[in-house]
């Protein structure tokens, strides 16, 4: 049983890598935060079981804060951000999704390469998937580089933080409960200002498209 | 009472206060209220950390050294000098219908807020509060940067609140890898992320681990405190923000950035014993000065062009930190100093500058001393400081740094000095027109709280002639303690 619980956290940690890479292809902003949503239900389960195997309870704890924050809160919060403005059909172009794939398969070798002589020391039961969270890290960097638009950045924003947090796990089996409680505020904190922030920028720009916001250059 | 508790408290429920005070008349004064309570508890904390020594309270959560009780009092001395100089200027930004009454709370509940958890971040023990304290600083004046919804504060806010989020999850995976660290080396818990713990049991810690975790935090933490590459939120954001937010970003915020990097370099250097995270600091330091030296003489905004100041000087600092050894440290905790009170002084002069011309941009401000001698004479000496002439402060630091770095980095001297040179020249050079000469510029509405300018010249005029003994065994302690 245990044995198919610890193989579980890989398999939880693949489904993160392939979401992340599912994220850098998707272009309906809609479909986008359901693969958001889906991320931090992976991740929260992924935390539970090391929590489960490793008798660290304040684990348990951390998954439900990351169930509550990234599955239930940010998703209801983004999907009345796109309601309010209007966006939520909205469907991004992307050029040269091909090449992204394969930066990020570059990207991903690279993680492997930092993360493995790190991974070899940790004690924790998900150590081997520290590389995957270094790559969900870079990935989630990679999409902020190639989107456009303010809602796809934000949440390569966030998942960028999913990553994190599953390096957390694996790396350590959780960090102390009150720096999570503490970043998780920001975060929150984070989100709401950004809600705020596009509306600013809608009502400023009449769009989304943060191609707008490349004025202040040095001549 | 608890000073420590004080100092914490007064600005995060002044915080609060202010935002239930709303725009009501003398929101500033109790803006300044506060700013200057903050100051008294801080003054009490330094007074009782210089009489009994170091503190460590609250379940070793916070703590008070040398290092950081004099960041601390000048955090709290500039949050204070600034809110008053805010009143006046804040005024006039309403009259001229840039600030309305919401905006108006938001930026004195946000200032209160940005100055506590500024505070937090400088006393907090814990590295992973330390990461959590520097992140809620830049969520609270986000918000403040883009008070004035012009499209390019909007840009500005937006490129500040993604560089630096995306920099300072660097630096979150960098403390992810030192608690890793941590928990192979003292066992993990609650306990294994206090600074206290690990620098007493820093050459424990896995070398390669924290090689690593160093690389990220220097990139993670060295966005804030503008180290090239990562720097480009600074210029924007310091000037499309009201100057208030310029002068304590400039003044105080990358101080704690750079601070946050040195307590790291502290345990990475007790780990390694190889000098690398020194070597590195030179390098990304040496980068920044050179670079920022030869932006700054491209620019025709004045507050962009002492905000590539602002890069310039962290540049100095970080590379006289990367020397190390008690004079560089020395040296950088000296410059750490005269720069938050020199640049914070030329940002006040520079705002009402800015507000009598109508304009930033550094062709419309002419003949400022013919209008109002005290504004233009503030620019004057500030931008004098500000270039190392003597016999301010800032050429004490940067004279120990330079014949520092002749010592022991002989090859970058050449390069420290022409980048010096530029900004001499470009800084120089653009000031003076804007101080001289005929003028156009209108008189203000509201008289321009013009004290704090001089307060803060006069100090750095005394750092650089004299430098009270009290003053000089702190920083001499500090410097010990950053491994000098």
């Amino acid at each position: 049983m245990n044995t198919l619980l610890a193989q579980s956290i890989n398999l939880f940690a693949v489904v993160l890598l392939v979401l992340a890479f599912a994220m850098i292809a998707q272009r309906r902003i809609l479909t986008l935060i359901h693969l958001f949503t889906l991320q931090g239900a992976a991740l929260a389960a992924a935390t539970l079981i090391v929590g489960y195997l490793t008798g660290q309870h304040h684990l348990y704890f951390s998954g439900v804060l990351t169930f509550v924050l990234k599955v239930v809160l940010i998703p209801i919060l983004l999907h009345r951000v796109i309601d309010r403005l209007n966006v939520r059909w909205d469907v991004e172009t992307l050029f040269n999704i091909p090449t992204t794939m394969l930066i990020g398969i570059v990207l991903v070798i690279f993680a492997f390469n930092l993360a493995a002589p790190i991974a070899g020391l940790s004690a924790s039961v998900a150590r081997g998937t520290l590389g995957i969270a270094l790559a969900c890290v870079l990935l989630s960097f990679l999409m902020m580089i190639v989107r456009a638009k303010a809602v796809p950045q934000v949440i390569g924003f966030l998942s960028m933080e999913n990553g994190l947090f599953f390096a957390a796990t694996a790396a350590t089996s959780g960090m102390p409960m009150i720096v999570e409680l503490g970043i998780a505020f920001d975060v929150l904190v984070g989100i709401l200002i950004l809600g705020v922030f596009m509306f600013q920028i809608r009502e400023q720009f009449d769009s989304l498209d943060i191609r707008h916001l490349e004025k202040l250059k040095e001549d | 009472m608890d000073p420590l508790a004080l100092v914490l408290a007064i600005p995060l429920l002044g915080g609060v206060l202010l935002g239930l005070w709303g725009h009501r008349e003398r929101a500033g004064d109790l803006n300044a209220g506060v700013s200057l309570l903050t100051l008294a508890a801080s003054v009490w904390l330094t007074v009782i950390v210089v009489r009994d020594g170091p503190l460590t309270v609250w379940g070793e959560w916070f703590f008070v050294d040398p290092l950081n009780v004099f960041l601390v009092t000048l955090t709290a001395f500039v949050g204070f000098t600034t809110s008053l100089f805010s009143r006046p200027y804040m005024r006039i930004e309403r009259d001229h219908g840039k600030m309305t009454p919401g905006r108006m709370r938001l930026f004195h509940s946000m200032y209160q807020l940005f100055n506590g958890t500024m505070l937090v971040a400088l006393t907090t023990n814990n590295l992973g509060i330390l990461w959590v304290a520097m992140e809620a600083a830049t969520l609270t004046t986000v918000l403040l940067v883009s008070v004035y919804r012009t499209p390019a504060s909007l840009e500005a806010a937006w490129k500040y609140f993604i560089l630096c989020g995306v920099g300072i999850a660097q630096a979150l995976f960098g403390t992810i890898l030192l608690y890793l660290a941590a928990e192979r080396a003292i066992g993990g818990g609650e306990s294994a992320l206090l600074w206290t713990h690990l620098a007493q049991s820093k050459h424990l810690l896995d070398p390669g681990i924290l090689s690593l975790a160093f690389v990220f935090l220097l990139l993670g933490y060295g966005t804030k405190v503008g180290l090239v590459p990562v720097h480009n939120w600074l210029p924007d954001a310091h000037a499309e923000g009201p100057t208030p937010i310029s002068a304590v970003l400039s003044g105080l915020l990358l101080n704690v950035a750079l601070y946050a990097l040195l307590r790291c370099k502290v345990l990475a250097d007790g780990a390694l014993a190889n000098g690398l995270p020194g070597r590195m600091m030179i390098g990304f330091g040496l980068v920044t000065v050179v670079v920022a030296a030869f932006f700054l003489s491209r620019q025709r905004d004045v507050k962009r062009m002492f905000a590539y100041s602002s890069i310039e000087h962290m540049g100095l600092m970080t590379f006289a930190f990367g020397l190390g050894g008690p004079i560089a440290n020395f040296a950088g905790l000296l410059h750490m100093t005269v720069h938050a009170l020199v640049k914070s002084a030329i940002f006040f002069a520079v705002g009402h500058a800015a507000q009598k011309a109508g304009s930033q941009a550094m062709e419309d401000i002419r003949g400022l001393l013919k209008v109002s001698p005290t504004v233009g004479w503030g620019l004057m000496l500030g931008s004098l400081a500000i270039l190392g002439m003597p016999p301010f402060g800032v050429f004490a630091s940067e004279f120990l740094i330079l014949t520092t770095a002749m010592r022991e980095a002989p090859w970058a001297t050449p390069f420290l000095l022409v980048a010096l040179g530029v900004a001499f020249a470009a800084i120089f050079g653009r000031v003076q027109p804007m101080v001289f000469g005929e003028t156009s510029l209108r008189p203000l509405a509201h008289p321009p709280a013009l004290l704090p300018v001089f307060v803060h010249l006069g100090l750095a005029l005394m750092l650089g002639l004299y430098i009270p003994p009290y003053l000089d065994g702190w920083y001499r302690q500090a410097a010990q303690m950053i491994g000098g």
